[in-house]
């Protein structure tokens, strides 16, 4: 290409393709080898060699200054470059200020042709500048490398004692099906305890529960099942009566399967209608949320003095699924509670009247549902509290 | 009660297996404990006879046997010294589990191949009632009768099962074979082939006897009471089957009299105890004891009886505690020629307290205390009658009966539609009626109401719904379907306080603290230190001494709870609970005491070591940080001042907290000399009391919009002397900087070079801020100046450079 060509392209002032395509291979070859000789017309033979002078200095500038771009490494040398070529000293205003020695007619495209070295520069400047970013970001990255394996900053974190998680749970399964929590003493009387439960004194069944006392007359609740009383002496006649009552409870007892203090989750509900299938629902609902869904409950006839009929009830293995292991004794199933309907003198003692109303009641050991569900051998690890055992909850 | 199959079976037909029969009864209501298979280890037992006995080749101590086990001959290799040519001995054969758990395996001993073992009575958990004398010291040595080949668990009657019925108190009628069998005769739905003395109302075709008289002094104490006048007495074991199902059943054997007695008791549920009739003088009394009256017992024991124990007794003195056990002057021995057996119904209550307080359970007792059944004394003597002529142990002669009360007969009416709707079973008047047919109960019927006669055994059966449970569990218990309550709907919801629990407790949990659960009764001594010795409640029956008394303070227990784990190297320690402390205001306590609830906590160690960090010092500041931050979540303004009388925790180092000016507890490191008491090195505690803090926690939240002027930060670095209170100085530096000065907070605590002794340096940030404008710094600056002049004054502090 010969730049005579392109001065005619000047002539024909179209100084927008003077920046497209591959032509003006002047300013956008590699080297000044392409500059050639010829005749131009209009322009003065002394003029055209300066113009070819002064390109090939445009030319090397750019060619100097993307040499150094290409081997700078820092950022900061990048600006320098940047002041030492586009700044107010820089080489190639320095070019722009020689144009004044040019013709009128050469002057704009001189001009056009360092801005357009600039504006290449600039860009050339641009993508160094993200290399160079890129680079400098994967150096970091590279050096800032950490051992992820090490444990991280620790939060403190407590554990609630596992009787208050699967009481909670109980509650909140209660809650859901519209029980309310009720709470008594645990120091109680007789009456509450025993009598007003339908066991007068000496009853044979006050056997059943080894009792500690504090006088003849008061003594560590042995059951949640006053609770009962107390509720409905409490809202009869309103009616419908659901509750749950959770807490501690007390036995004369100490073993592995024992503990002379523990808990207890009662359960009460009284109304106009309530049948046995209605105990056996909700127990089966309960069973389900806490043990799983696939549990099925089986009821066996038993004996509370408040009951009547009573019932044992048996939830399937939450091991097994029911075929049989060392959990369930191989029979399949597990007892969790005692229920039955509530024993019309209980209903009267609570002040109301069994003509008209009816109601079931369950009772359930925390602790053993605890020790089922967490597997748990011995309940004395429950009240001995070490940490190593609480802190796995 | 245990229940010999074997015995069952003659009782009512059986076609259960034994485990099937269990399944049944529990299904039924009637819980199987276990069942107990008496032939067990003696399954590959059989009777063998030795042919030659010869010296092992190889070893001095042992003889080379042949055996003849009916079959075959074997070869057994034994160290038995006691063994002649012809004995008749038991012999493991290979593959046996013997009762003592031993597995008989094939062996070689010094080349010779042993076949199996010849047993001795320790390996088969025998007594010395098996066996010649010679079978003491080796090997078991039968009579030559013993028939060779022949099971060894058969020979000793053993092929039997044993269910054990864990009776419920409402059932002492299974306290009786007849009354099992009924039972499963009711379940199996098959027909009971008792004997005719199984009905209580059969009497007895003896004539009175004129010369004995029987004097019932307390008609509440003892109901009834009968005699069975005995002559021509022949004492002498029973026969082998009677004495295989007492010990089937747990008794053991002694004379074929006492054995009548026992066999009876098991069969009809009515204890029975026999007297020598030649030792009564004049009547038969029953009666309380005389204060400070002495018995000798049948074990040998002089005893002093208390003055309601109910004595049997003739004119002169005691001849028994009635129900309990019979004296040693009146005692059957083998001279007995007379015998007057007793049958008679003693109140429960008064037998039960004899038998606790001198500690003498019995069967006769158990029964006496579930309650027997009156109504059926006398059938039990016939049967006795049956058992001494079939044993040829006597004749019986003439008996007494004396009644005093009886308890009324029943007839409860059941309901089908009552039964349908309280089951929620649809039932039909057929359905029922076929339960109280298979029940064997008497009844009419009509509109499907059931008017139903009660047996004398049942004496649980009072109301219908005792009925419905025996149509229920008779119809099966899985018949009940599953519905819901078809009542008004409710809404299940925690009250405030329960509310408010649950938060305390995820909020020392988000703390980092382990909750922990202590009993509620503790040793005295603590609890008098840290709690109330005035106000606790003492327990009559602890379980143990040092589990005395109900507490009144958690402290205790969490120190325990705190020694116990550092002593185990649980180093890392904090811990709390929230629990219930008990309140008496008078002794012995005449009403229900005050139950409070308080939160407690503890903390000693310091958290564990962690690459990045220090580790956390459990000190007063901790625990104090932690009870800070349940004010913030609760509202809660808790003021902490010096504790004023705390001899338990260090005078340094401790506070009293007090809401709105009320005491609610207290936190401090505890005193170091009781630190070293519990083992606990520089320990801090807290309580709180929980219903002073729920009646004032913050109920809602009003929100505050964000100030939309900048703040501008000062900090004020001070010397003052180090008794000088943080909070003092805040409080002042907040009076003065009124309402621009938003906030202080004290961010460096400095003692040490170049701070002079007896000075600190205490470092705080103060922020200004209007809520209307931007400040400007020149009044932030005089008013950072003006409340430096007032603690400069106020404290004598200096600013420090």
């Amino acid at each position: 290409m010969w730049l005579i060509t392109k001065l005619g392209w000047y002539r024909e002032n179209r100084l927008s393709s003077l920046s497209r395509g591959g032509s003006f291979c002047v300013l956008s070859g590699t080297s000044g080898a392409s500059v050639g000789q010829g005749t131009c017309p209009l322009v003065p033979e002394k003029d055209l060699e300066r113009v070819i002078c002064l390109k090939s200095e445009i030319l090397r500038i750019r060619e100097e200054a993307l040499r150094e771009l290409s081997e700078l490494d820092r950022p900061e040398a990048l600006q320098e470059l940047k002041v030492k070529v586009l700044g107010k000293k820089g080489s190639l205003t320095a070019m722009l200020r020689q144009m004044g020695s040019l013709s009128p007619e050469e002057r704009p495209i001189m001009g056009q042709v360092v801005n357009e070295v600039r504006s290449q520069l600039e860009q050339a400047w641009e993508k160094r500048s993200a290399e160079l970013e890129r680079i400098a970001l994967e150096q970091r990255l590279a050096t800032e490398r950490i051992d992820i394996t090490l444990p991280g900053i620790r939060v403190p974190r407590g554990h609630y004692h596992p009787l208050t998680q699967v009481i909670e749970e109980i509650e909140d399964i209660f809650l859901g099906m519209g029980f309310q929590i009720a709470e008594g003493p645990e120091i109680e009387s007789d009456y509450y305890n025993f009598e007003a439960l339908n066991l007068p004194k000496e009853h044979p069944a006050r056997e059943m529960q080894d009792s500690f006392y504090i006088t003849e007359e008061i003594l560590l609740r042995t059951q949640t099942s006053p609770v009962q009383i107390r509720t409905m002496e409490k809202l009869h006649p309103q009616l419908p009566v659901k509750i749950i009552a959770p807490g501690k409870v007390y036995r004369n007892d100490d073993d592995a399967t024992h503990s002379p203090m523990f808990h207890q989750v009662e359960g009460l509900v009284v109304d106009r209608g309530i049948r046995m299938s209605d105990l056996k629902g909700i127990l089966l609902n309960f069973s389900r949320e806490m043990f799983g869904e696939s549990r099925e409950i089986r009821l066996r006839p038993s004996f509370f003095p408040f009951t009547e009929p009573s019932a044992e009830v048996d939830v399937s293995c939450m091991l097994c699924g029911g075929s049989g292991c060392r959990l369930c004794k191989g029979t399949g199933w597990i007892e969790i509670l005692g229920s039955g309907m509530v024993h019309p003198k209980v209903l009267e003692m609570g002040g109301y009247n069994p003509q008209e109303v009816t109601g079931f009641a369950f009772g359930m050991g925390v602790e053993r549902i605890a020790m089922l569900k967490f597997g748990i051998e011995d309940m004395r690890l429950l009240f001995d509290n070490d940490l190593r055992f609480l802190q796995q909850f | 009660m245990k229940v010999s199959l074997e015995w069952l079976n003659q009782l009512v037909d059986i076609d259960q297996s034994a485990e099937e029969l269990a399944e049944t009864l529990t299904r039924g209501g009637i819980e199987v404990e276990d069942v107990e298979n008496l032939n067990k280890g003696f399954e590959k037992v059989v009777i063998g006879e030795i042919i030659s006995l010869t010296k092992h080749p190889d070893a001095d101590r042992l003889l080379v046997c042949v055996v003849n086990v009916g079959q075959e001959e074997i070869t057994i290799v034994t160290g038995a010294q006691n063994l002649l040519n012809g004995d008749r001995i038991p012999v493991a054969l290979v593959g046996a589990t013997l009762p003592n758990d031993l597995s008989i395996r094939k062996s070689k001993l010094r080349g010779v191949v042993s076949q199996g073992m010849l047993c001795s009575r320790e390996e088969l958990l025998l007594d010395d009632t098996v066996g010649l004398d010679r079978s003491a010291d080796g090997i078991l040595i039968l009579p030559s009768t013993a028939p060779i080949g022949e099971n060894f668990g058969h020979y000793l009657g053993r092929e039997d099962s044993v269910l054990d019925l864990e009776l419920y108190p409402n059932r002492p009628d299974c306290l009786a074979m007849v009354n099992v069998a009924r039972e499963v005769a009711s379940l199996t739905r098959k027909k009971p082939h008792l004997p005719k003395w199984a009905e209580p109302d059969q009497v007895l075709s003896l004539p009175i006897a004129s010369d004995l008289r029987i004097v019932i002094e307390d008609n509440d104490l003892c109901w009834r009471y009968a005699g069975l006048v005995v002559e021509d007495v022949h004492i002498e074991p029973s026969p082998e089957w009677m004495q295989r199902r007492l010990k089937a059943a747990g008794v053991r054997p002694i004379n074929n009299i006492v054995d009548i007695t026992n066999y009876v008791m098991l069969e009809m549920g009515q204890p029975l105890h026999a007297f020598d009739r030649d030792k009564i003088e004049g009547d038969v009394h029953v009666r309380p004891a005389y204060p400070g009256e002495q018995l000798v017992t049948l074990d040998g024991v002089e005893r002093t009886l208390h003055k309601d124990a109910l004595l049997i007794a003739d004119d002169r003195q005691a001849l028994g505690l009635a129900g309990v056990m019979g004296g040693l002057n009146s005692e059957v021995t083998k001279d007995t020629r007379r015998l007057m057996i007793e049958a008679a119904h003693f109140a429960p209550v008064s037998i039960r307290r004899t038998s606790r307080r001198l500690g003498l359970r019995s069967e006769a007792s158990n029964r006496f205390e579930k309650g027997i059944n009156a109504y059926g004394i006398a059938a039990s003597l016939g049967r006795v009658c049956d058992l001494l002529q079939d044993l040829k142990a006597g004749r019986p002669v003439s008996f007494v009966d004396e009644i005093k009360n009886l308890p009324t007969r029943r007839q409860v009416i059941l309901s089908t539609e009552h039964t349908s709707t309280v089951l929620g079973i649809e039932l039909g008047v057929s359905e029922i009626q076929q339960v109280i047919e298979d029940l064997n109960f008497e009844y009419k019927e009509s509109d499907g109401l059931f008017q139903v006669e009660i047996p004398t055994y049942r004496s649980d059966l009072e109301i219908e719904e005792d009925l419905m449970e025996e149509v229920a569990r008779l119809i099966g218990y899985d018949r009940i379907p599953t519905t819901l309550p078809q009542g008004d709907q409710t809404q299940g919801r925690r009250t405030p306080e329960q509310e408010f629990r649950r938060r305390l407790r995820k909020t020392f949990t988000q703390s980092g603290m382990d909750e922990v659960m202590t009993y509620t009764f503790t040793r005295a001594e603590s609890d008098a230190q840290w709690g109330s010795a005035k106000h606790s409640i003492p327990l009559l029956n602890p379980l143990r001494e040092e589990l005395g008394v109900m507490r009144t303070t958690l402290i205790p227990g969490l120190l325990d709870v705190a020694a116990r784990n550092v002593a185990r190297r649980n180093m890392d320690v904090s811990i709390f609970e929230i629990g219930n402390t008990y309140w008496g205001d008078e002794h012995p306590l005449q009403k229900l005491p005050r139950e409070e609830l308080r939160a407690a906590g503890v903390a000693v160690g310091k958290s564990e070591r962690h690459w990045l960090e220090q580790p956390v010092s459990y000190d007063f500041y901790y625990l104090k940080g932690i009870l800070e931050g349940l004010a913030l979540e609760f509202g809660l303004k808790l003021e902490y001042r010096v504790a004023e009388s705390q001899s338990l925790l260090h005078p340094g180092r401790s506070a009293d907290i007090y809401v709105q000016n009320q005491y609610v507890g207290f936190l401090g490191e505890i005193h170091p000399s009781l630190g070293k008491e519990w083992g606990l090195d520089r320990a801090v505690v807290f309580e709180l009391e929980l219903a002073p803090l729920f009646a004032r926690i913050r109920q809602t939240v009003r929100a505050h919009s964000i100030p939309r002027f900048p703040a501008i930060q000062r900090d004020m670095a001070l010397v003052v002397a180090v008794e000088t209170s943080a909070e003092a100085v805040m409080a002042k530096m907040k009076k003065l900087g009124g309402d621009l000065l938003q906030q202080v907070e004290i961010f460096d605590v400095y003692t040490g070079n170049p701070i002079p002794a007896g000075y600190k340096s205490l470092a705080f940030s103060l922020r200004y801020q209007s809520l209307e404008r931007t400040l400007t710094d020149e009044e932030v600056n005089l008013l950072n100046s003006r409340i430096l002049e007032g603690i400069q004054q106020e404290f004598g502090a200096e600013r420090r450079k």
